[in-house]
């Protein structure tokens, strides 16, 4: 069966040029940001308008851009763990208010998984370290995550995910604190999906995640996923 | 590739509770009492009173009002951790869950009336009665101890008083003096925690009294993690640390408390502090009530249910279920599973296959740590292991303190888990 990486090019680009549209076009970007700069600045001197401004965005978490004024929305994904990198950043201008209901920001959000790609290769070259752009943390592409489609399209059922979920739980804590195990209940349902399916196949490295995905089925997997989605607001 | 409920479900045994008529209807809420707040007992009464909604009155019968972990004592002991970082309260399972937390002795179980009483004088009716009582010594273990002995030789493995009074001890002890631990036989609460306590009480003699002595004691011959704390004690506490296995006569030892003296097999030790882990039994609950068979109680590894009483659920350090080790992480894993049941049973909700998992960090030195694991699931017989895993010796530091960090994860996660 035909298998597609879990990336900003999801399966609807899958014909174009891989390493391209992984990437993301820089100047394209620039063009496309011009539906965004009527609320946010971003570069030499940018300053918060109707957005908070966009410098530095890699790396900070939801909510916390220095004398930007949130809406609560923000404020509570912020303290929950939301933080903007490469795979956040894709799912939130798909549709904003799916990642962050209740949030400002009118922008219906860019269809086309290209356009994202290239808004932020354009947004990436504002924040620091700019030369690691895909490469080290936080903004690298999973790209050990490769996911069946047919896996991916399952419906898990939540009320099975939250029986299961209680074994997170242990370790991982639903206000989304962070010490020492990284949060869990803001995560977008596929990336969800695939960092379990990287932990069950050991393509991430973790001895606790492999021996609890190991024992999980793709049934269970998609149930839990169902159930940590309906964690968010 | 579509996904079956009515297929899946019918594999598991646990189904015919979910498909079954629920057991209480109609007679007002269903009763559960639980007994004992700890790791099992919290955690179950948290989980019954959440995922009811309030369709359940549960009780939660517990002496302390606070209640100081028994896992990461050992960091206290070392320096790492204050008293006020082990205690927690159960403010939030009454406001927040609804549970109706009562502080008191549980001193009579009525299995026929299916009640129990305080001794503040109640008594109060379960539909279904859960016990975690964690442990209680075995009289007569280590000949010339008992509990009458505790302050002089205090075994500090019930969290609270004694871990205080133990690393009190060890701070006062006189310098170069000597530091006897004896350990426990198998099977024991937190496998591989006197081990981490030797580790931890090592820490604080490199600091502060570097010419003292580290006796091991231990009727074992061999324990959890063996390879791993031999490595460390002599990458950092090189030559302050010896083991007297059963080779040595380990396995007879007695102790004179008033002496201050542990004899092995003949040879006399003068200890300075002497810290001594009896062989472990289920807490007194569980004989109470008449569900323990030996020295444990034996439950159905499905439910958790005990195998003298249908009605009656035993969790953590003092059930006997097949390859869990005794610990907090189980008894938390156990309770969820439980509480899937008992709900099921009372209310008819869904109950889903019977899922375990133990995880145990421990640490070596300050940002040295390192951990054991397994899953496991309900068989015919007992709870049997699936897969696991073990830190490997000849780690790096990055690595091992980054175990450490994800101990204090969990810790957090834990204990929210448990109070909310």
């Amino acid at each position: 069966m035909m298998r597609a990486a879990i990336s900003l090019a999801a399966a609807a680009c899958m014909t174009q040029a891989a390493v391209a549209s992984e990437l993301g076009d820089v100047e394209r970007g620039e063009r496309l940001f011009a539906k965004c700069r009527s609320c946010h600045q971003v570069g030499e001197g940018a300053k918060n308008r109707t957005g908070p401004q966009l410098n530095n965005l890699f790396g900070r978490r939801a909510g916390t851009a220095e004398g930007y004024s949130f809406s609560k929305a923000f404020e509570r994904a912020g303290s929950k763990g939301l933080e903007w990198h490469a795979e956040t950043l894709d799912t939130y201008l798909e549709n904003p208010k799916a990642l962050v209901p209740g949030t400002r920001m009118t922008f219906a959000g860019f269809d086309a998984p290209q356009d994202r790609a290239d808004v932020i290769a354009y947004l990436r070259g504002f924040s620091a370290s700019p030369a690691n752009y895909p490469g080290a943390d936080p903004t690298a592409r999973q790209t050990d995550h490769d996911v069946d489609p047919a896996i991916l399209a399952l419906e898990g059922d939540p009320e099975y995910g939250e029986y299961l979920s209680s074994e997170c739980k242990t370790c991982h804590q639903t206000s989304g604190a962070d010490k020492g195990i990284p949060p869990i209940v803001h995560l977008p349902r596929d990336t969800f999906v695939a960092a379990m399916h990287a932990y069950k196949d050991k393509a991430r490295k973790h001895p606790v995640m492999n021996m609890l995905a190991g024992r999980l089925g793709n049934e269970e997997i998609a149930a839990l996923a169902a159930y940590f989605a309906t964690l968010e607001d | 590739m579509t996904f079956d409920r009515r297929t899946f479900l019918g594999m598991g045994t646990a189904a015919v509770a979910a498909l079954s008529a629920p057991a209480v209807l109609g007679q007002g809420k269903p009763r559960v009492i639980v007994v004992g707040g700890g790791a099992g007992g919290a955690t179950a009464a948290r989980y019954l009173a959440k995922d009811s909604n309030g369709a359940i009155d549960v009780r939660l019968i517990e002496p302390t009002r606070t209640y100081f972990t028994c896992f990461f004592s050992n960091l206290y002991i070392g320096g790492l951790k204050t008293v006020s970082d082990l205690g927690h309260t159960y403010g939030k399972l009454a406001s927040d869950y609804g549970v109706n937390v009562v502080h008191d002795w549980v001193i009579g179980v009525d299995r026929d009336k299916k009640a129990v009483t305080l001794a503040g004088g109640a008594t109060l009716a379960y539909d279904k009665l859960i016990l975690s009582p964690g442990i209680d010594f075995v009289e007569g273990s280590v000949p010339g101890w008992g509990l009458a002995a505790q302050n002089a030789m205090p075994h500090a493995y019930k969290g609270g008083s004694q871990t205080e009074l133990l690393k009190a001890q060890v701070m006062a002890m006189r310098e170069g003096g000597t530091f006897v631990m004896v350990a426990p036989p198998n099977p024991y609460r937190c496998p591989p925690g006197p081990y981490e306590r030797v580790s931890m009480v090592a820490h604080q003699f490199k600091a502060h009294n570097p010419k003292a002595k580290i006796v091991i004691v231990d009727p074992k011959e061999k324990y959890s993690k063996q390879a791993l704390f031999e490595e460390g004690w002599q990458k950092y506490y090189g030559g302050m640390i010896e083991r007297l296995g059963p080779d040595f006569g380990a396995e007879k030892v007695t102790v004179d408390p008033d002496e201050m003296t542990v004899d092995v097999d003949g040879e006399i030790i003068k200890a300075d502090v002497c810290n001594v882990i009896p062989a472990q039994k289920a807490g007194r609950v569980a004989e109470l009530a008449g569900v323990t068979d030996g020295d444990w109680a034996p439950v159905h590894p499905t439910d958790m249910s005990s195998r003298a009483d249908p009605d009656i659920y035993v969790l953590g350090d003092a059930c006997h279920q097949g390859d869990m080790p005794k610990s907090g992480f189980s008894a938390n894993s156990q309770a969820k599973v439980c509480a899937n049941a008992v709900r099921g049973a009372l209310t008819g909700s869904k109950v889903f296959p019977a899922k375990f998992t133990n995880t145990c960090w421990s640490l070596i030195e300050e940002n040295d740590g390192v951990k054991v694991g397994a899953t496991y699931e309900a068989t015919s017989d007992k709870i049997a292991k699936v897969d696991g895993f073990i830190s490997h010796t000849g780690e790096d530091t990055a690595l091992r303190k980054a175990t450490y960090e994800e101990s204090e994860g969990w810790y957090a996660g834990m204990t929210a888990d448990m109070f909310g």
